[in-house]
Formats: structure tokens, sequence, C-alpha cells
């Protein structure tokens, strides 16, 4: 009964990852790939370690421990994509309206300019 | 005070995954795991731990239950919201990044805050400056600070400021 629940609930965790990939084939920039990429596989890894869990229970605490840190280190890694990503976002092409973060760097956007006036 | 308070949230943090690991108990086991978390804690190896930030008590404690329980069923909404803009035959997005204040002064609740943001339904954190965060907003629903804010942070934020504001 356990065995099956269990596999159930990593079926489910499958699912989500199934959906992220097709997200990721779908969205047109990276930033929207990155939205279906993070929270799906955060939800997909979590539900998959957890059925693991309960087909065997004495796996579980184990299981969600690794749960637990996927749950913090996945939006941090995603934050540093992101982040990375909107210093390329010229040459990613990505449409943002509005962009708050571009708009509140001119000092970052004006700054090479006035080094080359300087030069 | 405060360092002596993180080297103890320090050592239960690292004694207990050792519990958690180790899980069929055995006594001897539990001591030299408590014996070795205890080294790690006393060593200066975490000079400034962030765990300081967390407050103890009855309250911060309730509060970071249902903090938990916030963020899972927002982390189910988020795949579920993914699951619908996935799959739905026109793509319905407009995204854009947006601006929102956060009244978190630790940077410990600012990390949690962030990387609730990011797991919450169409929202990812891009940057954090100060008190501003950047979030990049799958369909832009409020484009000013004020109502972004009201949207997307306030929902965690009123149990962040209890637990470690």
């Amino acid at each position: 009964m356990a065995e099956i629940l269990g596999a159930c609930i990593s079926l489910v965790g499958a699912v989500f990852f199934l959906l992220s990939a097709i997200g990721l084939l779908r969205m047109p920039d990276a930033f929207t790939r990155m939205q279906t990429g993070t929270k799906a596989t955060t939800l997909g890894s979590i539900l998959f370690l957890i059925g693991i869990g309960v087909m065997r229970p004495d796996y579980l605490g184990r299981t969600v421990l690794l749960a637990g840190f996927i749950a913090l280190t996945n939006p941090v890694s995603s934050n540093a994509l992101a982040r990375a990503a909107h210093g390329f976002r010229k040459r990613l092409g990505a449409r943002l309206e509005p962009d708050a973060l571009a708009a509140d760097e001119p000092i970052a956007a004006s700054a090479p300019q006035e080094a080359e006036h300087g030069d | 005070m405060k360092a002596l308070k993180a080297r103890f949230l320090v050592f239960l943090a690292l004694w207990g995954a050792w519990l958690v690991l180790t899980a069929p108990w055995s006594g001897e086991e539990a001591i030299a795991g408590a014996a070795a978390a205890l080294l790690v804690a006393v060593l200066p190896f975490f000079p400034a731990s962030p765990l300081c930030d967390l407050r103890l008590g009855p309250k911060p404690l309730a509060y970071s239950v249902a903090f938990g329980f916030v963020f899972l069923k927002a982390l189910v909404l988020s795949n579920l919201d993914v699951a619908f803009r996935v799959l739905h035959p026109r793509l319905p997005i407009a995204p854009g990044i947006v601006k929102v204040k956060t009244a978190l002064k630790t940077p410990l609740g600012r990390l949690l805050l962030a990387n609730a943001i990011t797991l919450t339904p169409g929202t990812i954190t891009v940057e954090t400056r100060g008190e501003d965060l950047y979030i990049h907003w799958i369909k832009v629903a409020a484009a000013d600070p004020e109502g972004a804010t009201e949207a997307i942070v306030s929902q965690f934020e009123k149990y962040l400021e209890v637990i470690c504001g």
C-alpha cells in the first residue's frame, strides 16, 4: 500500500518535471523560462523525494531533509541566474515592461559613456 | 550574548540534521553527533551566523510553523499557475520587473522573503538592494511599488516580521 502511495506521489512530481520541460520549450525568453524551470522543478523534486520516503519509511527523514535543502537553495540559484540574465537583457532580447530595475540604473547606464568622454 | 545565541542555534541545526540523517537512533551515535556539532559550533568557523537573527520563543515558533504552511500553499499554487500558463494555448503572459519595498531589516529575513517570493505564483526575485526588491512578474498586475508590494510581499511579511524582523 505504501509502495503504491509513494509511487503515485513520485509520479505527480514527475508530471511537474514534464510541465517544466514543456514550459522551457514554449516560453519566449530567459526570465519566463526561469519561472517554469524554478517553480516546477522545486515542487517536482520535493514530491519525488517525499514519494521515495513514503515507499521506504526508514529514508523519510533523510528525504525530508533533502527536500528542505532544495527549497532553500533552488530559489537562490534562480535568483543568481535571473540577475545575470538581466545584465545581458539587451542581447537576450527579453520583453520586459515595466522594467523597474533598468529604470533604477541611471548611474550604471551612463557611467561607461562618461568614461569614454573622459578618455 | 548574541554570539552565544548564534552558536547555540548552529549547534541545534547541525545536531538536528545529524539526528535526521542517522534515522534509526542509537545513543552512541547521538552523543558522537552532539560532540561534533558542539565542536563546530564552539570553534570560530561561523563568526557571524545569520541564524542569530531568528527570534526564540513560543510566538515566533508558532509563526514559523504558520509560515511553513503558507509557503507550501504558495508553492503548490505557483505550480498550478505554471501548469495553467504552460498548457494554455495562447500563453497568457505579460512579463515585467516591478519594484517592491520590504519592512524587514535582517539579512536572514530578507533572504527568506526573497526565496518565498521566488516560489510564489508568477514571481522571481531578480535583485535586492537594501529595502528594495526587484521582482520579475510573469503577468504584471500592478506596476506601482505600493500595489505590487501589497500583492506580492505582504502575505509573507507579516509572518517573517515576527520570526526574524
